[in-house]
């Protein structure tokens, strides 16, 4: 029985230490890909490049949902306001909401499920088939060549994706209240403009989504660079990047959202 | 006058923690040579092509190449390094998002400021090289595993290395294929004037096409000579890696206990 006891204190602290060493290498890793990002910046093409496939192609997804939030956020809102007597408020709570936290919260986590894993699976397979290490003998830089502008690409294209998903979603609000339930247009519109301000929500939602970007992404790079060669450690890899991106998106917003709306009503 | 020596290896080691694969290296490569390094599976031989390209570092001996000690350059001076060597990975690891002219072409535009015209003529010399120009304009996936290699091939000699590394060419290829590729590494070598390694187990296609045969077993060099002494040779672990015969010096049967006991049969006959 104490030798069980031991064997799985041993396992616990195993764990432990693995998980501490694996948060200081992907520390280092981060570091280095801010050090080797002149390449990237220097010959913005690459960047351009990867801008497509981890911006412009998740628009769809992000389009899609940014619409459908904005309308459910607009039905619920005005079914709970209009109990009151305040539907013509119901422009504000949709931007406000959206602005604020859906918007760059909601498209992180789409765009980690999109990009991120995708990202991961690309470098993941790119190491398990030698690409990297190809790369490698042939005197480049893998880290220089093809990790840095996937980070900077998921950087750049995150706070677009989430201000692309407030505007769609502030647009399927506007559909289902103004234009199917009959809110009056104006109300929406000027409650709206009044309510929302571009230094504490618009600004700070943009932020938020810097943020998110570049955590995604460090993760999602970090996880495809670190996988085992092999297709079962390049699965695990790209769960665990759309999992951690999750929680760290979730933990960081409540972080992010305690700093920035201290006393804002 | 003796053939200048283009790698040396003295008293070459290297451990994966505490586990030997490499136990003392010694061995010398000419410029223009085919040279086969042969060994079972995990006997240590792509361990020393990582260790001449700078990949890894020894835990004991060296590496010369072309008079440098490999592990000692920083990171740069390796680099600069390898743009004189050029590596054949296994299923020839061609970059998959790039087309076959792209990824022929990868070195030049990374490593030169030729203007695109040029690299478009020499990228389409070294397909011609390897039988592939008309394929330039085709996706990794779209070719044959053959093909493939072939492009990798090209690609390695972009840049006209002074060596070529081949890990296991020969792997999972049809006969024509493997004759093609036999064929191409003789060629180039001779052609353009190169060092070449080829890492094997195909006995039978590299004696045709090499120079000069090493054996590893156990971390250290069991033989060595021509492929004519490595055909005669009566060394049992040459002879029984030579004609590929199922037991000898590599046993058959990985170590166990008695094969009764395994059964539980020692009682029932004794």
């Amino acid at each position: 029985m104490p030798k069980r006891i031991v064997a799985s204190i041993q396992h616990i602290g195993h764990r432990v230490i693995e998980s501490i060493w694996r948060l200081g290498r992907a520390t280092r890793f981060f570091i280095l890909v801010l050090l080797k990002s002149g390449t990237s910046l220097r010959r913005f093409g690459l960047v351009i490049r990867e801008l497509y496939f981890t911006g412009v192609l998740s628009l769809i997804i992000i389009v899609v949902s940014g619409l459908f939030v904005g309308m459910v956020l607009g039905l619920q809102g005005y079914e709970t306001l209009q109990k009151y007597g305040s539907e013509s408020a119901v422009g504000t709570l949709v931007a406000l909401s959206l602005v604020r936290e859906l918007g760059p919260v909601v498209a992180a986590l789409l765009f980690a499920s999109r990009a991120g894993s995708a990202i991961t699976a690309e470098i993941g397979l790119m190491k398990a088939t030698e690409q990297l290490a190809a790369m490698g003998l042939m005197a480049v830089d893998p880290i220089a060549r093809v990790v840095a502008p996937r980070f900077w690409s998921g950087v750049i294209s995150m706070p677009f994706l989430a201000a692309m998903f407030s505007v769609m979603g502030v647009f399927g609000g506007y559909l289902v209240t103004v234009v199917f339930i009959g809110v009056d247009e104006g109300s929406f519109w000027s409650q709206m403009q009044s309510a929302v301000d571009f230094r504490f929500d618009i600004l700070n939602g943009f932020i938020k989504s810097c943020f998110f970007g570049v955590a995604v992404t460090a993760i999602a790079v970090f996880e495809g660079y670190d996988a085992p060669p092999t297709a079962e450690g390049v699965s695990g890899a790209t769960t665990r990047t759309v999992v951690t991106s999750s929680l760290v998106i979730l933990g960081l917003d409540f972080i992010l959202t305690a700093f920035m709306f201290r006393g804002v009503s | 006058m003796p053939p200048e020596t283009l790698i040396e290896a003295k008293s070459l080691g290297f451990s994966y923690d505490t586990r030997p694969i490499l136990k003392g290296i010694d061995m010398t490569m000419s410029r223009g040579k085919v040279i086969a390094i042969m060994g079972g599976s995990g006997s240590g031989k792509t361990t020393l092509l990582r260790l001449i390209s700078g990949e890894i570092q020894p835990t004991s001996g060296y590496v010369k190449f072309a008079g440098e000690v490999v592990h000692e350059l920083n990171r740069d001076a390796l680099f600069k390094l390898r743009r004189k060597m050029g590596m054949l990975f296994q299923f020839g690891a061609l970059f998959t998002d790039l087309s076959v002219f792209d990824n022929v072409a990868f070195q030049m535009r990374e490593h030169t400021n030729l203007p695109e015209s040029m690299i478009r003529d020499l990228v389409l010399m070294k397909l011609h090289a390897v039988g592939l120009r008309g394929a330039h304009h085709l996706m990794p996936n779209q070719l044959s595993g053959g093909m493939a290699r072939r492009v990798a091939l090209a690609r390695s000699i972009a840049l006209d290395p002074m060596l070529i590394m081949y890990d296991e060419p020969f792997t999972g290829l049809d006969p024509i294929s493997l004759s093609v590729i036999g064929n191409l590494i003789r060629r180039l070598t001779d052609t353009l004037g190169i060092t070449s390694i080829v890492v094997t187990h195909d006995v039978q296609e590299s004696l045709k096409i090499v120079d000069y045969v090493y054996f590893i077993a156990d971390g250290v060099i069991a033989a060595q000579g021509t492929p004519k002494e490595v055909r005669d040779s009566v060394a049992p672990f040459v002879h029984q890696f030579v004609h590929g015969e199922e037991d000898g010096p590599v046993p058959f049967h990985y170590p166990a206990q008695a094969y009764k006991k395994d059964l539980n049969l020692e009682d029932t006959f004794a």
